[in-house]
């Protein structure tokens, strides 16, 4: 499951979506929004998507991570819009027979994403707000 | 020809747009296509680095032709995650 959408993510239904019987792991990382960032407190994020792109670039490093760590699955989903204090903006979860190419792989995931992604984050304080970039 | 210009995040912000259609020359690359965009919006001139570009949904680099290229988006640096 590769997809950008509005609303809270359903973890379970992800996890459900990308394990198989035949895997032994399930390796899921959970981004959430914090309420304080450099000491400023925040109120809630916010992310803009380059939709069509992120979307093609999730499943190129999706499809690079079965490759890379021959592991079953991988999934990803990230918000867009405005994101709570609390909830994910980015769950990714990677099915493997084994524990360590999952883990492995789960790392390769996130930091890719987070390197490459056509996706942007803006924190909202309670004196305005900054595109992080 | 034409060609789809996208700005995002703060790049929108300077461009007081997300998207605009222009007429550009044959032989015109990423970098021409940047040039052409710092002198229409006073907001992207300020800016002493370049961004990520990207043609049809693919990064690209600066000396990119743009023939058959229908879509350019200038990217901020990403912090998705």
């Amino acid at each position: 499951m590769i997809r950008l959408q509005a609303g809270p993510i359903d973890v379970p239904a992800l996890v459900d979506a990308t394990r198989g019987d035949g895997d032994g792991a399930l390796s899921l990382f959970l981004g959430t929004a914090r309420n304080v960032n450099a000491g400023r407190r925040v109120l809630f994020l916010e992310y803009e998507a380059y939709g069509r792109m992120a979307e093609r670039e999730m499943e190129r490093i999706a499809g690079e991570a079965v490759d890379k760590f021959a592991v079953t699955r991988v999934s990803i989903v990230h918000r867009t819009g405005r994101v709570t204090i609390g909830e994910a903006s980015i769950a990714i979860a990677v099915a493997s027979p084994h524990r360590a190419a999952a883990m492995a792989a789960c790392t390769y995931v996130i930091d890719t994403v987070k390197t490459t992604v056509p996706i942007w984050k803006r924190e909202h304080f309670e004196d305005g707000a900054v595109w992080v970039e | 020809m034409t060609v789809r210009v996208l700005y995002f995040a703060s790049l929108k912000d300077r461009a007081g747009a997300s998207l605009e259609t222009l007429e550009i020359e044959d032989g015109a690359d990423v970098a021409s296509l940047w040039e052409t965009v710092q002198a229409r919006h006073p907001g992207l001139r300020e800016m002493t680095t370049r961004p990520l570009a990207a043609c049809d949904l693919a990064y690209a680099s600066w000396d990119q032709p743009l023939r058959g290229v229908s879509e350019v988006a200038f990217l901020p640096p990403v912090s998705g995650g």
